[in-house]
């Protein structure tokens, strides 16, 4: 068993891009820069703001969680019947900025998501995949 | 996509998800059993239990008075592929965004 897993990390991902955080925070929060590279919005960077985001196949309902700006920007995510929060982190890095995005699910309502993911559950995770991968 | 609904829905809660884990990890179980390790009463754990039984994820067999759980790993599929797609999805979004990135530059 390993203990208090609250949540968890289903989708990770990351990459350094070569432009400064300023730049990259633009893209992720204003609605018009964020339409031309993910997906028609009616977005805006604040906490409680409720959006929609409009794909092909259907529409993904949004709340704004968290506004931290050049930081750290968080909104639930659902589609599907599918809840999940996402969460883009932005770090500067000598030549420019990481950005990571996180896609978390299995989260008790009341607790704030929070980055990273957690030991525990996270790896038996993995385990599993190359179980079943193996299959 | 309501089956996935479940799926996600049954792992929502940390008590299921320990149950789950350590019927993976240690194999078949009684629920009295369960319930020595879980930290919540029987009848909680018996509840938990139909839960994730409902999602694929144990099946129960009676043996005697008791019911032993086993956990089906094979019913975490769903979510490793809906993983797998949002992971492609965000990756072809992050390309998209390095080109915007770059218009932004001029």
């Amino acid at each position: 068993m390993t203990g208090d897993a609250e949540e968890m990390t289903v989708v990770a991902v990351e990459r350094d891009f070569a432009h400064p955080v300023e730049r990259v925070w633009r893209a992720i929060a204003q609605p018009e820069i964020l339409s031309e590279w993910l997906l028609k919005n009616d977005f805006r960077p604040e906490v409680g703001h409720r959006f929609k985001f409009r794909a092909e196949w259907g529409e993904i309902d949004c709340k704004v969680v968290e506004v931290e700006p050049h930081r750290r920007l968080a909104y639930k995510w659902s589609a599907l019947d599918v809840e999940t929060v996402v969460t883009f982190t932005l770090e500067p890095i000598p030549n420019g900025t990481r950005l990571r995005m996180e896609q978390i699910g299995f989260r008790p309502d009341q607790k704030q998501a929070r980055g990273g993911a957690k030991g525990g559950w996270s790896g038996f995770f993995d385990n599993l995949q190359d179980t079943l991968d193996s299959q | 996509m309501q089956q996935n609904d479940l799926l996600f829905r049954s792992l929502g809660d940390p008590t299921r998800r320990r149950l789950f884990e350590c019927l993976c990890i240690e194999g078949e179980q009684t629920v009295r059993a369960l319930t020595q390790r879980a930290g919540v009463s029987q009848p909680a754990v018996s509840k938990h239990l139909i839960v994730l039984k409902n999602a694929g994820l144990v099946v129960g067999q009676a043996r005697g008075r008791e019911t032993i759980y086993t956990a089906r790993q094979v019913g975490l599929r769903p979510l490793l592929e809906w993983a797998d797609h949002m992971t492609q999805f965000w990756e072809v979004k992050f390309d998209r965004l390095d080109e915007v990135l770059k218009r932004m530059d001029q």
